[in-house]
């Protein structure tokens, strides 16, 4: 664990709502290992959906440095901040952001077609990575026609078509049953065990937060406490 | 993102919203079939017109007293029989000089009345005009000299005078007057929708008699080339203002006509396209109109595109590749459209229809312009939406 995967250096955010400036990060500094498996926890309002934004390269900080793999992404443009984000880091959103006219598979290779891969390679890779999730038989279904839980696999699996070395997960299991929730919680602990990638959940749940091997604990827009329990066997 | 790939996207976003891709296009489908349909017309009206000036014959030089031009009145003759020799001889060619003077008149044949154009001609005509003769002959130098009272009928009037009888060598009553008929025309049609073939020519040395004048209304002259007609026009004009200094005459040649009708008509095409356009103008307005609306509604899709690597450029791309599929679509639809209209016009209405190469190519183009133009505000607007922002929207 001598390289991060991704490193924030005591970065504040600063919203400006109707004339008055909200701090919703404070000073943050934050180390995420490669292969890591950690869940950012907080009440709605602490800053920690602020701080996936910033982990995430979706937003800038207003000050401090965000680091991917030892490069300052800060001081990229915005165009370089989408190439470095979709090679570095892959998404799960709690609404799971699927295009829903769209097939699973054509889905799952959207951030193959922004890296520039060529059409048969998408196809091949994004195919690899619904079996991957348990998804090889959805491939030709648009996303309305699948389950919750299938719905959030396949944003596993684009997640994860790219090789990332980050996987943010925003709440992964909010709009999902306990059951269905269980096993996309599965799939996510297999996949940081099998592929190597980093998660980092994003939770208000603790239970969820529990399961990860590092729970960081964040309120009021400054981390409260950050815990490392015994590697689950 | 290469440019085959946005294409690809661009096109499955129009196909997922097939009715409102129609929609949208159908602004544009029917400005661009609107133009190429409204030229057509036009273009067409302009060769008709055309055809008829050429049709009258060819080189002709027309001598009226007065200034010929729009909204002057008409002035009182002061051409007599005397000019047409005068002219004749200045010109070294007294047979190519055609003279009239004519007046509407009762025409009868037993209780068959019709109302037509008298026209008074001298033996010239057919070595000026057009003007073929079906049966019998034309009017001759005697009949002229010796003010004989016959006629050569236009085929209309023969047809509603005779029917089926032949009418050659049977009589007919002009204002009372008996006349022979002699010879009758072969169809001709219209001219400036003024039917050719519902005239009577007699001898103007008779018509004169009968309308109770001693003037005629216009001379026609003939050039044996195109060449001539110009060095002839000025002879006339400098002959007629010798014989008359305080008088005004015009001599128009065909090529005057036909330069002055095209300006016309080529200016009623131009409004009907530019009134066309307009309407391509208000679709390229509505084609904006959704692409905004959709940009709005494809907020999210937006940021997630963005979040999983696009960069602004890719989804600008992908927003005005959309834009101008609709217009290009459009447009082909309304080309193929207005094309087929314009030739079922000319194949099944009285309209002309001609189709001009430069319609349907201007009208294609203007639509991928449009596009361009109208999709450019959206899909910026599109591109410069932050992923975090737009993910929240919901």
């Amino acid at each position: 664990m001598t390289t991060p995967a991704i490193e924030a250096v005591d970065v504040t955010r600063v919203y400006t709502m109707g004339g008055t400036e909200v701090q919703a990060l404070r000073g943050v500094s934050l180390r995420v290992e490669s292969g890591e498996y950690a869940a950012i926890v907080g009440p709605s309002g602490s800053g920690k959906s602020t701080l996936m934004h910033l982990l995430g390269l979706l937003d800038r900080p207003s000050s401090g440095v965000i680091t991917v793999g030892g490069r300052d992404a800060t001081s990229l443009s915005d165009s370089e901040m989408a190439t470095l984000r979709n090679e570095t880091i892959g998404f799960v959103f709690q609404s799971f952001q699927l295009l829903s006219r769209t097939t699973a598979i054509d889905n799952v290779a959207l951030p193959l077609l922004y890296r520039g891969v060529p059409k048969s390679e998408r196809r091949d890779r994004a195919a690899a990575a619904l079996d991957t999730v348990g998804l090889a038989g959805r491939i030709g279904h648009k996303a309305t026609e699948l389950s919750g839980g299938e719905q959030q696999r396949v944003a596993i699996a684009r997640a994860l078509v790219g090789e990332p070395e980050l996987l943010l997960a925003d709440e992964p299991t909010g709009n999902l049953d306990t059951r269905t929730g269980g096993e996309v919680m599965e799939t996510l602990e297999r996949l940081n065990l099998e592929s190597g990638v980093a998660v980092v959940l994003v939770t208000h749940d603790r239970d969820i937060a529990l399961r990860t091997q590092r729970q960081i604990y964040v309120r009021d827009g400054l981390i409260e406490r950050d815990e490392s329990s015994a590697m689950i066997t | 993102m290469r440019l085959a790939e946005a294409f690809r996207v661009a096109l499955g976003a129009l196909r997922a919203n097939r009715l409102r891709s129609l929609l949208t296009m159908l602004g544009v489908i029917i400005g661009v079939a609107a133009v190429v349909v409204l030229v057509a017309i036009g273009s067409g009206a302009k060769q008709e017109v055309e055809a008829q000036v050429e049709g009258l014959g060819s080189n002709i030089i027309f001598v009226v007293p007065g200034s010929v031009e729009f909204g002057s009145a008409p002035s009182i003759s002061r051409l007599n029989l005397d000019d047409v020799e005068y002219l004749g001889r200045v010109i070294g060619n007294p047979e190519a000089v055609a003279a009239t003077v004519s007046s509407g008149e009762t025409v009868s044949v037993g209780s068959t009345e019709v109302f037509s154009t008298i026209a008074g001609t001298n033996e010239n005509v057919p070595n000026v005009f057009t003007r073929p003769i079906a049966r019998g002959e034309y009017l001759t130098a005697t009949d002229v000299d010796t003010r004989r009272r016959v006629a050569v009928l236009g085929s209309g009037v023969s047809d509603s005078l005779f029917g089926e009888v032949e009418p050659l060598g049977r009589q007919i009553t002009i204002a009372g007057v008996r006349f022979r008929v002699i010879g009758v025309f072969e169809e001709v049609g219209s001219t400036f929708g003024v039917s050719r073939d519902d005239e009577i020519h007699i001898p103007v040395t008779t018509a004169q008699q009968l309308f109770g004048v001693d003037r005629i209304d216009a001379l026609a002259v003939k050039a044996s080339t195109i060449d001539d007609v110009e060095p002839i026009r000025r002879e006339i004009l400098d002959a007629l203002a010798e014989e008359y200094p305080d008088e005004e005459f015009s001599a128009v040649t065909q090529s005057q006509i036909l330069g002055t009708l095209g300006q016309i008509l080529g200016l009623l095409t131009l409004v009907l396209a530019a009134i066309a356009a307009i309407s391509l103008l208000v679709g390229g307005v509505g084609v904006s109109n959704i692409m905004l609306v959709s940009v709005r509604e494809r907020t999210r899709e937006i940021g997630l595109r963005k979040a999983l690597g696009a960069r602004r450029r890719d989804i600008t791309v992908q927003f005005l590749i959309e834009a101008v599929l609709l217009t290009t679509v459009g447009g082909v639809i309304g080309m193929t459209l207005g094309i087929s209209a314009a030739l079922l016009a000319n194949t099944f209405s009285p309209l002309p229809a001609e189709i001009a190469w430069w319609s349907p190519v201007l009208a294609f183009t203007v639509s991928v312009a449009v596009g361009v133009f109208f999709g450019v505000v959206p899909a910026q607007r599109a591109g410069k939406l932050e992923p975090v922002v737009a993910l929240r929207s919901e």
